[in-house]
């Protein structure tokens, strides 16, 4: 699935045009991604947390000369899923 | 930002396009679509944004540890975010 398949679902269940639904599901993703950006999380009910980490500098090692490097502090994002979303994936093993 | 926040902002930003309502019910179809295609097995592509994919889990044998006893975990799925190249620059500041 990607972002065509959310626009058309958009189209026919609120009636706005395809562009409109376009526009609109771009927009969502874009807000999503500022408020990231500005280090914020995001916090979707029933379907998972999107969370800005800072990692702090670590040692690493090339796997392939084993030459030692140094792994620099950064920021990243990370994405814990619901409960709720977690069960309902998993919906079909347990219902059998 | 929690998702009332981001249904909130949508209709400040769109006014002439969205209401409450409607914000309210295209927040949602954007989420419920993604974990409708994920349930049925499908992965999920947002261009710079990221991608949701399936993860399977083996089986393994845990152990309560109060009692010591052995419980077996049996396999599962669980849903896996890989950040986008757009956005995982963009948060790394």
């Amino acid at each position: 699935m990607t972002k065509a398949d959310i626009v058309e679902r958009i189209h026919q269940k609120i009636g706005l045009t395809k562009k409109e639904s376009a526009e609109m599901v771009e927009s969502v993703f874009s807000i999503i991604k500022s408020t990231l950006e500005n280090g914020e999380k995001i916090k979707i009910a029933g379907f998972g947390n999107f969370v800005v980490k800072q990692k702090a500098d670590r040692r690493g090692r090339n796997p392939q000369t084993g030459e030692t490097i140094t792994i620099t502090a950064r920021r990243i994002l990370t994405f814990k899923p619901s409960q709720v979303l977690k069960s309902a994936i998993n919906s079909d093993i347990e219902a059998a | 930002m929690t998702k009332s926040e981001l249904i909130e902002k949508m209709v400040e930003t769109h006014n002439m396009t969205l209401n409450l309502k409607t914000s309210e019910l295209l927040v949602n179809t954007v989420f419920d679509s993604i974990e409708e295609a994920l349930c049925s097995g499908d992965k999920v592509e947002i261009r710079g944004f990221g991608s949701f994919t399936i993860r399977e889990r083996n089986g393994r044998d845990a152990r309560n540890p109060k009692s010591g006893e052995v419980v077996p975990i049996p396999p599962k799925k669980a849903p896996f975010f890989k950040t986008g190249k757009e956005l995982k620059e963009r948060v790394n500041v």
